[in-house]
């Protein structure tokens, strides 16, 4: 389905994910994050670049994984974002949820 | 389906079990509504004080024995070293999974903001201490005071 964020209409799923990394940008992110009522700081834009690399290389995300990233800890990666961390991270970088468990 | 419509808030997961896949699954049950937003706290009874035990949680065994799904004659899980065997085997497909150790699970568990209770009445029937434990519990509770914990709308509670 469409939905207009940040003044750019983009594909997305059900769930509000971007379904084309393409149409992402800093803007629609920013707007993302809103929604989500996360303010973003630099070290939450460090980690939005890791998952969004990580994704790009077709490498699985999950919370150990975050948490061996070398950007932040299990710990800090709930307090960047404390409702639902890795859903929410995903969906603010543009990239699919993540099929994981643990 | 009138509080919060049904959804759960927060997740009481009992373990009074320590053979490895219980464990597992209590664990991936935890941190599985954390990751989800969802509250949670363990509550580690008889034997699954085991799991927290900290000179017994880097050893625990899939059971051989008693366990159909197994696909193994009895016998022949009562074997020396079957369990062994069976364990690290397992261990490795866990792995691959990108499963970490119990020990490492529960460091994720408490950096997830999961809360670990022991206990009372099965710690005293061990002669357990707090100091034989794993560092990071957040303490020994009656049954009384684990179902206080519990209190408020949408909090679901698990035994396994």
């Amino acid at each position: 389905m469409e939905k207009l964020i940040a003044g750019k209409t983009v594909q997305v799923n059900e769930e509000g994910y971007l379904t084309n990394f393409n149409e992402w940008n800093k803007e629609i992110g920013e707007a993302l994050a809103l929604e989500a009522q996360v303010a973003l700081t630099p070290k939450h834009w460090e980690l939005i670049n890791y998952i969004q690399t990580e994704v790009k290389n077709e490498s699985p995300l999950s919370i150990r994984k975050i948490g061996k990233s070398g950007v932040v800890d299990i710990k800090d990666f709930y307090a960047l974002f404390p409702n639902a961390p890795l859903k929410t991270a995903t969906k603010i970088a543009g990239v699919p949820k993540p099929a994981s468990c643990i | 389906m009138s509080e919060y419509n049904g959804e759960i808030r927060k997740m009481m997961i009992i373990l009074s079990k320590a053979s490895i896949e219980n464990v597992y699954a209590a664990f991936v049950l935890a941190n599985g509504a954390r990751m989800e937003g969802i509250e949670a706290e363990m509550f580690f009874t008889f034997f699954g004080l085991e799991a927290v035990h900290n000179k017994k949680l880097d050893h625990l065994h899939v059971a051989t024995v008693g366990n159909p799904a197994m696909h193994m004659p009895t016998m022949l899980g009562g074997l020396p070293g079957m369990e062994a065997l069976a364990t690290s085997m397992m261990k490795k497909e866990m792995e691959k999974l990108d499963m970490p150790e119990v020990r490492e699970f529960l460091e994720i568990l408490k950096a997830s903001g999961v809360k670990l209770w022991a206990c009372k009445l099965a710690m005293e029937m061990f002669h357990y201490e707090k100091a034989d434990m794993f560092p990071e519990l957040d303490g020994v509770l009656t049954v009384g005071d684990f179902y206080k914990q519990a209190t408020g709308i949408g909090a679901h509670m698990l035994f396994i």
